[in-house]
């Protein structure tokens, strides 16, 4: 599966997406939908498909591509879709840095070190996960101290394994799905340690990855300490209160070669900042526009470099629609600014995008402190929606109507999840 | 094989010494246990070139500090690590220890050290506008700098090495019987049983926290060395600027506090903690943390535990006086290093010269070489170089156009580069290149690294290592799995 590489590049494109993985590809997609005439996506790896053409288990594409697919077969279709619609992709290649004026200085291996103009740019970096040193597990520094995407792409893309004996901590999707890996590759996995008193992952993963394999959960609980000079020889556990700290009257040891740490994802930001765009503190991503715009004239972004997605099919969605908005910039089509900001309530994170327009309908993502069932989601008061459940680990997206906002006058709108009486009307 | 000189260890001092004695006519050995130099407690510490105020007069550690520090400007020069002059700040917050820095500015003075300057709060401000504003004097000492202590080793030994000394790697010292001719010392190497013998007609001993055990083997000792635990955390690159000089409280007798260190590569580093340890205790702690951050915020207050990155501990080796042990012992021929407590970093230079000196005194003839060549080849560091240099760069040599780090922006040259001067583990490769040490500590590169690490070595990806031993990354497949 090689991805066919541009015999030039040129000096000039209507759009560069930064980035290969499912949301540079769909963004791409969006350009020539808007009438972008010549599009460039950059990634990194030889081949694009990000994150996804390590992700080998099904579960992928049921809302965008109506089917259920494997990782690599749901960046294959992306990347057809780009390919038929003549959008060049440069792999292997580095965006070193992009200036103001939306000059990329590019290094790789084929063309060395380039520069090229862009009429617009799509931010589209992807994430990457959370450390051990993030949270300072105390103890050692052994190897066996990994990251579950790491393990993933050893088992994955390298055919090896990680260790004969596996603690997790974090109950992040990557950390469930490599739960399941691990025991199918004959792996022992003792167990999955969640700080919260709730998991972080999709549900489906909980019942899926640990339930189906009896892997025992064990919410409220963190790893203490970490031991082994060479490699990791055991860990300590113990349960937490509600501040979060460790009863170490209750600490465990639990001998193990191999500790996988899933605890979160970070957007990739390091080209928003070189760009001094401004970041969101709650998202860590940049602030955006319904657009998908930045506060960088014809700078947009989309994916997991904006808010850390549950699905991959919102990703595409959310970076078509950045796309677009790139192409619509490019090709010098206005687009009426945004004139409602939603702020967060109860129960409510952060809203992507925090402001929207009264003329268009708009898919709005966002993110739950808490677990809640049943509950209400409250668009102010010209919109109410009743909702099963919600859960830290899953999105929450509300479309916005042009007719809600009919007669809505205002500048602001709160949006809150509140429980709803079991019973009562919503 | 014969020596005229072998060190044993292979720390900044060891590696200091080593590059001194390579520019004499002699044959000369390192003995270090581990797979590469440096990595003991010279990875692990603040990477201070103290100014040289700090000690007492008429201490050891005191005198060798500001000798040491006048030598890191010329090294650099030669050996191209990373080392600045960034000067620090001792900050006082009442009376008491206003007086505290006007004692040390005198004793400063008095021993030499150029630029001392007390500063109210007013030039704190300008100056270092994120520090407290409880501070209510500080003394400027110029003089101080940081370096990167690996980068430090490795170019000393490398040199050394070009230089025509020999490295014994991974060889543990485990006993050593005087001879006629000076000393035979037995070395085991991974896990044979028999340990190889290595003779020399002197031996120092640079063994850092065993050289109370190495001296015990000829009865040269009768000290003893403690393990006093240091722990520091690293914060993000966020907080780049954030200082601009080495931030230290005001000492107490004892310790030099919780310091804010803007290390050489801008990142901003806090520690180092001070407890006693067991001498394999490497473990970071809760208290730690949380000794380290509440230290920190006296004098910064805007730093925080989200911003940290990765921690790690180091163990200082520290004799009964809390002085340097060093110099001859009472066997004839056997010279100590012992007791290289901070700043025995800053002091290496110096104290390389004083073993020197000792071999001079126990009969080790010194003939100067005439060819010995003081300096080794700049490595390549893509990220620092502007556009115009990276093109013509990668247009001789694409390997420097792939990306392997990209929190740190490494290229696969830098890293293949890395290999051929001596990395031999994933930490040998980041204590060199910065790959791994950025924000997502190795996520991303580690993948990269080991590839590299492959085809170079020509070693299976599941016997790459951390660093050395047992410190594999990856197993083969279990047979019949799924
Ligand atoms: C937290 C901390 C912060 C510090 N900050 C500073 C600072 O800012 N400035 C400063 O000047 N100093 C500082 N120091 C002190 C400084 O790091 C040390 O003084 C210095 O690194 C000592 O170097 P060394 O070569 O003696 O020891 P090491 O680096 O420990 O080297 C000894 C070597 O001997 C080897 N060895 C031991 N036993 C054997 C054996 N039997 N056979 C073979 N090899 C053996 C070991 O593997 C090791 O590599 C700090 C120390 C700590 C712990």
């Amino acid at each position: 599966m090689i991805t066919p590489k541009p015999a030039q590049l040129q000096p000039r494109y209507d759009v560069v997406v930064v980035g290969g993985g499912p949301a540079g590809l769909a963004a791409a997609v969006g350009a020539r939908e808007s009438g972008a005439e010549r599009v460039l996506v950059i990634d990194r790896e030889p081949e694009a498909g990000g994150i996804l053409q390590q992700c080998i288990h099904p579960g992928f594409g049921l809302h965008h591509f109506g089917e259920e697919l494997t990782g690599p077969e749901y960046a294959q279709r992306a990347i057809e879709q780009t390919l038929e619609r003549d959008v060049d992709v440069l792999s292997s290649a580095y965006v070193l840095d992009v200036a103001s004026d939306r000059r990329l200085k590019v290094t790789s291996r084929d063309h060395g070190v380039a520069f090229l103009d862009a009429g617009a740019v799509v931010l589209a970096m992807g994430a990457r996960e959370r450390t051990r040193g993030a949270i300072r597990i105390p103890g050692e520094r052994p190897a066996g101290v990994m990251t579950a995407g790491f393990a993933q792409k050893l088992v994955n893309l390298g055919g090896m394994l990680p260790g004969r004996r596996a603690v997790i901590l974090g109950s992040g999707d990557i950390g469930l799905i490599m739960a399941r890996r691990l025991v199918l590759e004959g792996v022992e996995v003792e167990g999955v340690y969640e700080l919260m008193p709730h998991a972080n992952g999709l549900n489906r993963n909980l019942v899926q990855c640990l339930h189906d394999y009896d892997i025992p959960l064990h919410l409220s609980t963190t790893v203490v300490h970490i031991d082994g000079r060479e490699r990791v020889e055991k860990v300590t556990v113990a349960p937490v209160d509600e501040a979060y700290r460790p009863n170490m009257a209750k600490a465990r040891d639990i001998a193990c070669d191999t500790l996988l740490v899933s605890i979160g994802l970070i957007p990739d930001n390091e080209l928003a900042h070189r760009l001094g765009l401004r970041l969101d503190p709650v998202t860590t991503g940049p602030v955006v526009t319904s657009t998908m715009e930045t506060t960088r004239d014809g700078v947009f972004a989309c994916g997991n470099v904006v808010h850390i997605h549950d699905l991959v099919d919102y990703v595409s969605q959310e970076s078509e629609l950045a796309g677009r908005g790139a192409g619509a910039y490019a090709t010098g089509t206005p687009t009426p600014p945004d004139n409602v900001r939603l702020t967060p309530g109860e129960n409510v994170r952060y809203c992507v995008p925090p402001t929207i327009t009264t003329d268009r309908e708009h898919t709005v993502y966002m993110r739950v402190t808490k677990p809640m069932a049943p509950c209400t989601l409250h668009l102010g008061d010209v919109y109410k929606r009743p909702l099963r459940y919600v859960f830290p680990g899953e999105m929450v997206t509300l479309k916005v109507r042009p007719r809600f906002l009919e007669g809505f006058h205002g500048g602001s709108l709160p949006v809150s999840i509140v429980p709803r009486e079991e019973g009562g009307s919503a | 094989m014969r020596y005229d000189v072998a060190v044993i260890g292979g720390g900044v001092i060891g590696c200091a010494i080593a590059r001194e004695l390579s520019r004499y006519h002699l044959r000369a050995v390192v003995i270090e246990r581990e797979c590469e130099v440096g990595l003991g407690t010279s990875k692990a510490n603040s990477g201070i070139i103290h100014a040289g105020h700090h000690g007492a007069e008429g201490s050891l550690k005191g005198e060798l500090e500001w000798r040491g520090n006048q030598m890191w400007d010329a090294l650099a020069d030669d050996l191209h690590f990373g080392f600045k002059r960034v000067g620090d700040l001792t900050c006082a917050f009442d009376e008491d220890q206003r007086a505290t820095l006007r004692q040390i500015m005198e004793q400063g003075k008095r021993r030499g050290v150029p630029g001392l300057e007390l500063w109210g709060p007013e030039r704190i401000r300008r100056e270092e506008p994120h520090l407290s504003h409880d501070i209510v004097e500080a003394l400027y000492a110029p003089t101080a700098g940081v370096v990167n202590p690996y980068e430090a080793c490795f170019m000393l030994a490398e040199s050394a090495v070009r230089n025509g000394v020999d490295l014994a790697l991974e060889r543990t010292v485990v006993g050593i019987r005087p001879s006629e001719k000076g000393f035979e010392i037995a070395a085991v190497v991974g896990d044979d049983a028999t340990p190889e013998l290595i003779k020399a007609r002197f031996v120092v001993d640079a063994a850092g926290l065993h050289a109370d055990a190495i001296a015990d083997m000829v009865e040269a000792g009768g000290f003893r060395i403690r393990a006093r635990k240091g722990e520091e955390y690293l914060l993000d690159k966020r907080l780049v600027g954030y200082v601009k000089r080495v931030i230290f409280p005001c000492p107490t007798p004892t310790s030099k506090g919780i310091l804010v260190i803007p290390t050489y590569d801008g990142t901003l580093m806090v520690g180092p903690t001070a407890t006693w340890a067991d001498k394999d205790d490497l473990a970071t702690t809760a208290e730690g943390s949380a000794e380290v951050f509440a230290g920190a915020r006296k004098l910064a207050p805007g730093i925080s535990e989200k911003d940290c990155i990765a921690e790690f501990a180091g163990l200082r080796a520290v004799s009964d006086t809390e002085e340097f042990i060093l110099g001859p012992s009472r066997v004839a021929g056997f010279v100590l290093a012992a007791g290289m407590q901070s700043p025995a970093l800053t002091a290496a230079p110096a104290v390389a010269t004083v073993v020197l000196d000792a071999l001079r005194d126990d009969g080790l003839e010194l003939v100067a070489k005439d060819d010995f060549e003081p300096g080794v080849p700049a490595p390549v560091r893509f990220a620092e170089l502007s556009s115009a240099e990276q093109r013509s760069l990668v247009a001789r040599d694409p390997a420097y156009a792939r990306l392997v780090c990209r929190c740190e922006i490494v290229t696969e040259g830098e890293v293949r580069d890395a290999i051929d001067r001596g990395a031999r583990t994933l930490d040998g490769i980041k204590f060199r290149t910065r790959a791994g040490m950025g924000r997502c500590q190795g996520g991303f590169c580690t993948w990269g690294c080991m590839e590299l690490l492959h085809e170079r070595l020509g070693i299976p990806l599941t016997a790459v290592t951390k660093r050395g031993g047992d410190s594999y990354v990856a197993i083969p497949r279990l047979e019949g799995a799924a």
